[in-house]
């Protein structure tokens, strides 16, 4: 029950702390549940986003819904789920009558001027670190060029690329030996 | 009753848009043809809702299109009711997705094949989170309201100096992100960016 409770109220903080959308919230997942709570590693954070990119949904939910089954099995990761949804139920829920004029207001995209600036900054420093984790040899350095090049100058789905990577790397591992 | 009509509707999308929050945004357009619960006007107003109030911009979508559209039913107002309805059918299809996925790696932890997957598919998830991350950069960076300039040179300069404070200043790189969000909202606001 404790532990729910852990799941509910940690999740609902990273909800709260994200701004914009499941990349944006990387860096606090990285604070949050790697660093504090210590409930994942860093290489799992990235099998999730990586198998959340293919799978229907939000990433949020999924990385949300895939730690609290890792820690509490399947109400973890319905409770995991509530507590990441909980906080933009009610910020939405009371800002909706005034919401329209309040994305106007000069002062609030200003501010998030200034926000999404730090956000960039902050995927940058989370990438840097998944980047230490991922790139481990020249293959897996390749593998990570290729796929930011690839995904930031044609416009393919990334299941493509997570699919590809899957299969190179079982290629590799399988028949390729033991040339690292 | 519309409020099925809402979980059906988003359970949808939560089903067939793969790829995160933004790939929500054309089963959106697609409903508000629809369905005609809200025009695409209004869309694009509730894109710039979601995109500067805190919480995944999938479920913000969700959670204003709910409301928006539960409104009042035989005189008693709803909307919440709508909102909150509208974000479950959205959030089901992927927290069942996602059970089924956990429960075959939980077993196939061991698996030397799956093993293999993992080694490949890691550098590709942060290739594939480093694209997204430049191309926000990059469309954050490059434009500006002032036609003379080539890019946000104020962004780039807050940009550099959270880089700074977040890497090399003992003091300060290991303080939570949302320290530094909280602080750029405020340079915003005094220094607006454009």
């Amino acid at each position: 029950m404790k532990k729910l409770w852990e799941l509910f109220i940690t999740f609902a903080k990273v909800g709260v702390m994200t701004f914009g959308g499941g990349y944006a919230m990387l860096p606090i997942l990285q604070r949050e549940i790697v660093d504090n709570k210590k409930w994942v590693t860093e290489e799992e954070l990235m099998d999730y986003f990586a198998i959340g990119q293919c799978t229907p949904g939000i990433i949020a939910v999924n990385t949300a819904t895939f730690v609290g089954k890792k820690i509490k099995g399947i109400l973890g990761g319905i409770i995991a789920t509530l507590g990441m949804v909980f906080p933009s139920l009610v910020i939405i829920s009371l800002l909706a009558g005034v919401i329209e004029t309040f994305s106007h207001i000069e002062w609030v995209q200003n501010a998030f001027g200034g926000i999404r600036i730090c956000v960039c900054v902050l995927i940058i420093n989370a990438v840097v670190k998944l980047y230490k984790k991922a790139a481990v040899d020249k293959i897996t350095l390749v593998i990570f060029i290729l796929v930011t090049l690839g995904s930031y100058f044609i416009s393919v789905s990334p299941v493509i690329f997570v699919v590809a990577a899957a299969v190179i790397g079982i290629a590799l591992k399988m028949w390729g030996g033991k040339k690292k | 009753m519309i409020f099925l009509r809402l979980f059906w509707e988003f359970f949808k999308t939560g089903l067939f848009a793969i790829g995160g929050g933004m790939a929500t945004i054309p089963f959106l357009y697609d409903m508000s043809d629809s369905m005609g619960w809200f025009t695409h006007n209004d869309l694009a107003n509730m894109i710039a809702v979601s995109e500067s109030t805190p919480g995944p911009i999938g479920i913000n979508m969700a959670t204003y299109v709910g409301y928006i559209t539960g409104g009042e039913v035989a005189g008693i107002p709803t909307a919440v009711l709508g909102g909150l309805i509208a974000t479950i059918g959205l959030i089901t299809p992927s927290v069942i997705i996602i059970m089924l996925v956990a429960l075959v790696l939980e077993s196939f932890r061991k698996n030397k094949y799956m093993d293999a997957a993992f080694y490949g598919l890691r550098p590709a998830s942060a290739g594939l989170i480093a694209a997204a991350g430049l191309s926000v950069t990059v469309t954050n960076i490059l434009p500006t309201t002032d036609a003379g300039l080539l890019f946000n040179w104020k962004g780039l300069i807050l940009g550099i100096i959270i880089w700074v404070f977040t890497n090399f200043v003992k003091k300060t790189k290991k303080l939570h992100p949302i320290v530094f969000i909280l602080a750029s909202a405020v340079v915003g606001i005094i220094f607006p960016m454009g």
